[in-house]
């Protein structure tokens, strides 16, 4: 049984394949189409919902667990099976009168040609609007366009759009006047903000969400979310053949765009240890099923670059949905985390009946997405050690597109500094060979040499011994060798400026990040 | 006796006393906006499906070009939920559904010409089983000698129609006396349509074996037609309608008809309602796009840059079949002068055929393809004379007694010098072209770039007879009017133009008006909503029907009240005749108890316009719409990444139907058209397989990529001197090619390395790896100059172009 929240309205569903996306149920069975199919492929963001989660009682920064945090979501790659135990509001719901100052502004700002994307643009402006109404912060320009990085629109050119967002960010959503809240659990009034937190839900999902999941579709088809790290081992024990999902956000393109039907998908987004983000003195430790959206905070704060890595790494909704775990585990050539991973020394923490075992995930990575994880095994989490003062990450992502794009190269590069000269380092690419992969002959050019202009000269010769990379449709070969021996170029003219940290360049009124690396 | 409807006799509230609100002129909002916004505007996909509707899936040929020598569809036919399996045998009418000449089966017939060309049609209970069976055919092919590019189509001499000459005045005498000298050529990339909402349609069996087409179409006179001829019917038999589209941009001109023609053959077969939406995959390997061209220039000019002649050759990639792409390549020829007096000239266009989707209609029809030649060649003068491109391009524009054309039209209204002028101080072009001369100067690795680029579109359908549109006006008794017209409503705000249009004409409130779903049997034989077009001829098409209708109404209150029919006026809600003023719904009751006729239809057609083919002469335009742009970037030289900082547009769109909307248009476009020359690129394997055929991989804009600045007004004061529908300007494609400004502004750029003394060329899309690429090749001119210059080291001192005064 998979139980939630739509649109204030509580949702039982007992049989349902594993293979059934958010959207196609709210499009096809729930019969709610305001929500559109742009991609299926969560590029596009036609198809966004708000998903609204408990917040984990232990995180710091938001306290009791009796909120729910309010996320943009692709419904086209999120499947049903994701929803137990969450409150997934669509434009449907949005309905109401008054109308939310998202809408209100949408119209009156012209934000809408076509219309077809508006619906999503409106739940990623209503997912912003009611975090920061929630967490008492009025969104700025850059929260603003972060959350519109994954809503394509191809009428606007955006202008009103955002101009949309900031009138809204300043405005509150106020309920009409005598409007009453029914206390009633089964449904939740829908006028006005008080909703979004009704007691009531909140209670019953609280409920929801400690009930592990174990269905059996018509079909024959079996979706489960354990609870517990030890249920998942003896599934993972039982069932090797089983697809382990999180986010889903690479998962589901095999259903939506291969047309594949899974077998068994066993949800790994209701064990709490999976999701743990422990910040410790000697280093930071990731659980799998940490989303981007979650980690970013803990990473970017200990290694500036991963800020605007971050930023680039697919879009809001990707990231919210995302984890670090999936992308290690699918290990694609050019994913934009385990090279940074990778120049850290990150270690990988590989659960199974069997126990616990790490591995520095430059080992990881066999070749073209074979990886070194067993059958029975599942990536419990990574640990990365803490940074020490003279060391340095320093992370390039070179894309077509500055918002939600796949990278053609990906440079992470890890220094040890004495002085002037290079003590050690760690040269990890993305884009450049079937795996990620480190820059053998480049980084022994660099050590113990001075880092000059000469020295950086000489390890771009030797990446030629390291990598040949392919063309393709993101890039040629000869520009991704190019690039990868020009990031070394942007490294050092980077680390000459005295801060040593990325700048991001703002403009005169602090709208947008420019985005170009200002260290000329 | 019937009754009439009760009247709301509320006066105007204060502050409308004078005027009726929303008309022509106003930014209303776009009539579906609180819809949009709410997720209730209805598109083909959230119709409520008719009981046992069906949903159609094809096969797609997996080989560019083969025969096709065996298809066994056995596990498709099996496949569990499959109700009907369909190939070109069973199409009871026409096979061929070219939209203009022959040469697009409905589903192939014995040979595939493109990878994703429907080869058989797949019904079944959902949309996954449909989509799922089409993949289990085996299919033997016999593979064919096939052409991917324009360049191998030039090289084998393949064509899907034949080239095209337009010539004024001796060019060649002109080339070899001029005192200098370019040839340049240019590779401009296509752009796939990425309207939000794919290709749909629904298609309902009616009576006496006819069908109702919901379609997503810019077009559906022509789905009207083509479905009746695949089901070999009288055209009466077929209605199609369309309410609204996701986005078109011109990919659903001839593109949503085959959908709707393999729906109907599904619907027609199996007595059931057929729903055809195509998965965004399907849509970009199986639908065309924007033609990519490859162009060259020859062009002589004097000391000061202008131009003396010019010999340009534009050869577009049509793909397999005709399609639109005769007009298309025509189009690209038009405007191979952009704004600028070419002097004596030939314009040569060649249409390639390649095994590829065949390319179609999108924003700019060619237009902008051409255009780009004649400002390459204009940055190209300017880096040759060592003067600043404004100044090149200034000095080239058509003038009185420079004003003829290369098809003979002569340019009446002369907009762009002091439009341009304006914008140059607005944007403070030579101020910050000095600032930028300066950072780049002193920044070895970020260089900055600026150009201010103009357009000049032509505005008319160059096939003439597609210059005519009808309307259908209804008053009700309540006072309330519906209209319907053949245009469409895409997002553009035809709906909501036309709507205002009617309001001023009747001089009533917008709120009074609804405009209905395009309908092919209400307003029959309608052109494509496209060319920019929908507003002249539809708005006119509207006015005549309420002209119509309203010299009835005076003749009713002149002979009511007693005065000349002359005295009768419509203003603020209002009938006023002579002393008598009555408000507008009880007027409207007085006159239907009266008998008098209270709906019309109207009917337009664009005066002035012909071209003749033969001689390459005439007037195809009726006018020209007229902008600029000024646009501002920022490179990285290790990487070719870029950001645009600013741009400033200044557009004329004569007197605005609807300022609002018309800006909205203008920033879509140029955003759209930055993106066609920037990031947006569509990549071919050898084997003609499309391998960008998906979002991830295809990258339109996205909100990062607007300018961090971006400042976008109308040209003040500047009626159409034509008749148009309230003096106004057409506006959907004319600003798309405002995105030139960003490509050249990234030559700008690229040519600071050299201190803007070399003109590398910049093949478009303009992605960061042809930036770093152009650049690359700067360098190494720089260093051969270097190792020249010290070759003659004091042998010569200066004779050097310096950077741009």
């Amino acid at each position: 049984m998979i139980e939630f929240y739509l649109n204030g309205r509580h949702q039982q569903l007992a049989s349902v394949d594993p293979n059934l996306t958010v959207l196609e149920w709210l499009r096809t069975q729930a019969r709610l189409t305001g929500t559109k199919e742009g991609c299926a492929s969560g590029d596009c963001g036609a198809c966004t919902v708000a998903i609204g989660s408990l917040e984990p009682s232990d995180q710091k920064s938001t306290g009791t667990g009796d909120r729910l945090r309010y996320d943009a979501v692709n419904s086209c790659i999120a499947l049903v099976g994701s929803l137990h135990g969450k409150h997934l509001i669509s434009v449907d719901g949005l309905q109401t009168e008054p109308a939310h100052p998202v809408q209100k502004e949408m119209v009156e700002c012209h934000g809408a040609q076509c219309g077809f994307c508006t619906p999503g643009i409106i739940m990623s402006l209503f997912a912003l609007h009611t975090e920061s109404v929630a967490t008492g912060k009025t969104s700025d320009d850059a929260a603003l366009m972060e959350s519109l990085s994954g809503n394509l629109c191809r009428c606007t050119g955006y202008r009103p759009i955002v101009e949309a967002g900031r009138k809204a960010a300043v405005q509150s959503w106020e309920p009409a006047d005598g409007a009453e809240q029914k206390t009633s659990s089964s449904e939740i009034d829908l006028r006005g903000p008080a909703w979004l937190q009704h007691p009531d839900m909140i209670a019953t999902l609280k409920q929801v969400q400690n009930k592990s999941v174990s269905i059996t579709a018509e079909s024959g088809r079996r979706y489960d979310a354990p609870n517990s790290l030890e249920q998942l081992r003896q599934l993972r024990a039982e069932f090797p053949e089983a697809r382990l999902v999180a986010g889903a956000t690479d998962l589901s393109l095999e259903i939506t765009q291969l047309l594949r039907d899974l077998e068994h998908v066993i949800g790994v987004n209701n064990i709490p240890e999976l999701q743990q983000i422990r910040e410790q003195q000697d280093g930071l430790y990731l659980g799998a099923a940490a989303s981007y959206r979650a980690a970013q905070h803990a990473l970017a704060s200990r290694w500036p670059h991963f800020h605007t890595m971050l930023e680039r790494l697919g879009s809001l909704q990707i990231r919210n949905r995302g984890t670090v775990g999936g992308n290690i585990g699918n290990a694609s050539p050019i994913g934009d985390m385990p090279p940074a991973l990778i120049a850290l020394g990150a270690e990988l923490e590989l659960d199974s009946v069997d126990g616990v075992r790490r591995l520095p995930i430059q080992d990881f990575f066999h070749d073209y997405k074979k990886t070194d994880l067993r059958k029975n095994e599942f990536i419990r989490g990574v640990w990365i050690p803490a940074p020490a003062a003279d060391e340095q990450l320093l992370i390039y992502k070179i894309s077509k597109r500055l918002d939600d794009d796949i990278s053609a190269v990906l440079g992470a590069f890890w220094f040890r500094l004495d002085g002037a000269i290079v003590e050690d380092c760690r040269l990890a690419f993305g884009g450049m060979a079937a795996i990620p992969k480190r820059a053998a002959h480049a980084e022994n050019a660099l050590r113990g040499q001075p880092w000059t202009l000469s020295t950086v000269a000489n390890a771009i010769a030797a990446l030629d011994r390291d990598f040949t990379p392919m063309s393709d449709v993101r890039s040629s070969a000869a520009y991704r060798q190019q690039v990868a021996g020009n990031l070394l170029r942007r490294a050092l003219l980077d680390s000459a400026r005295s801060d040593f940290k990325p700048v991001q360049h703002h403009d005169q009124n602090q709208k947008k990040p420019l985005m170009v690396t200002e260290y000329a | 006796m019937r009754k009439l409807p009760e009247i709301d006799r509320t006066p105007n509230p204060a502050g409308h006393a004078n005027s009726a609100r929303g008309v022509a002129g106003n930014s209303a909002m776009h009539d579906s906006a609180w819809k949009h916004v709410r997720g209730e505007a209805r598109y083909i996909d959230d119709m409520p499906e008719p009981e046992g509707v069906l949903h159609a899936a094809v096969g797609h040929s997996t080989h560019a070009h083969a025969k096709i020598k065996s298809m066994d569809l056995s596990a498709v036919r099996a496949f569990p939920g499959v109700v009907a399996v369909l190939t070109v045998d069973d199409v009871p009418g026409h096979i061929d559904i070219g939209p203009v000449f022959p040469g697009d089966p409905v589903l192939a017939n014995g040979l595939v010409e493109h990878v994703g060309q429907p080869l058989f049609a797949v019904a079944a209970t959902s949309l996954r089983a449909a989509r799922q069976a089409a993949r289990q055919a085996k299919v033997e092919y016999e593979p064919l000698d096939h052409a991917v590019t324009v360049h191998d189509a030039l090289e084998k001499q393949l064509f899907v129609r034949p080239d095209h000459t337009q010539q004024r005045g001796d060019f060649e005498k002109a080339l070899n006396e001029s005192p200098h000298r370019l040839q340049g050529a240019i590779n401009v990339g296509g752009q796939e349509h990425f309207y939000l909402e794919s290709q749909a349609c629904l298609v309902e069996p009616s009576e006496d074996a006819g069908v109702h087409v919901h379609t997503s179409s810019q077009h559906p006179s022509e789905v009207q037609t083509l479905v009746a001829e695949v089901l070999g019917l009288p055209i009466h038999e077929v209605t199609a309608e369309v309410r609204r589209m996701g986005g078109g941009f011109g990919g659903k001109e001839t593109q949503a008809a085959p959908l709707a023609c393999v729906a109907a053959l599904l619907a027609r077969h199996t007595g059931r309602a057929v729903k055809y939406r195509l998965a965004r995959y399907d849509d970009m390997v199986q639908t065309g796009k924007r033609h990519d061209f490859y162009n060259t220039y020859d062009i002589g000019f004097d000391d000061d840059g202008v131009l003396q002649g010019a010999d340009i050759m534009v050869a577009g990639r049509c793909g397999y079949s005709p399609d639109l792409s005769d007009a298309i390549v025509d189009r690209a020829m038009f405007h191979s002068d952009n704004a600028y007096s070419l002097g004596p000239a030939r314009v040569t266009g060649h249409r390639c055929k390649t095994h590829t989707v065949s390319n179609t209609a999108f924003r700019g029809f060619g237009g902008p393809q051409g255009m780009m030649t004649i400002e390459m060649a204009m940055d190209d003068i300017a880096r040759h004379l060592g003067q600043d491109p404004l100044d090149i391009r200034k000095r080239n524009l058509y003038r009185p007694g420079r004003d003829t054309t290369h098809y003979g039209q002569v340019v009446e209204q002369h907009v762009l010098a002091e439009l341009m002028e304006k914008l140059e101080i607005s944007a403070d072009y030579r101020k910050r072209r000095e600032e930028i001369v300066t950072f780049n100067r002193d920044n070895p690795v970020l260089k900055r770039g600026i150009a201010l680029t103009p357009v000049k579109f032509g505005i008319s359908f160059t096939v003439q007879h597609l210059n005519q549109a009808g309307a259908l006006v209804h008053i009700y008794t309540d006072g309330s009017i519906l209209v319907n017209h053949g245009g469409t409503e895409m997002g553009q705000g035809l709906y909501i133009k036309v709507a205002q249009v009617v309001a001023a004409a009747f001089q009533v409130d917008l709120e009074r008006i609804k405009v209905t779903s395009t309908r092919t049997d209400k307003v029959p034989n309608t052109s494509p909503t496209a060319a920019s077009s929908g507003s002249d001829l539809n708005g006119m098409a509207a006015l005549d029907a309420c002209e119509k209708i309203k010299a009835n109404l005076a003749d009713y209150a002149a002979q009511k009240f007693g005065v000349d029919a002359s005295e009768v006026r419509f203003a603020n809600n209002q009938v006023i005749a002579g002393e008598h003023a009555v408000d507008w719904a009880e007027f409207v009751q007085g006159a239907y108890t009266a008998r008098i006729p209270l709906f019309s239809s109207g009917y337009y057609q664009t005066p002035k316009i012909h071209y003749d083919r033969n001689t390459g002469q005439g007037r195809p335009f009726y006018y020209y719409a007229n902008g600029a742009a000024c646009s501002e970037v920022i490179v990285d030289t290790l990487t070719g990444e870029y950001r645009i900082l600013r741009s400033d547009i200044l557009h004329d769109v004569g007197q605005s139907l609807n300022p609002a909307i018309d800006i909205g248009q203008i920033e879509g476009a140029f955003i759209q058209g930055a993106g066609w020359l920037t990031t947006e690129e569509l990549v071919y394997a050898d084997d003609g397989r499309l391998l960008s055929n998906g979002p991830a991989t295809y990258k339109i804009p996205a909100v990062s990529d607007a300018p961090l600045d971006f400042r976008v007004s109308l040209l003040e004061n500047s009626p159409n001197k034509e008749a148009t529908v309230f003096r106004s300007k057409a506006v959907g494609e004319p600003p798309f090619m405002l995105g030139m400004s960003v490509w050249s502004a990234l030559r700008d750029a690229v040519a600071s390395v050299a201190d803007y003394r070399h003109s590398t060329p910049l093949d478009t899309p303009a992605t960061p790896e042809r930036v770093l690429g152009a650049v690359t090749r700067t360098q190494e001119w720089l260093e051969q100059q270097r190792a020249k210059d010290t070759a003659h080291k004091g042998e010569k001192e200066g004779n050097r172009k310096g950077a741009p005064a």
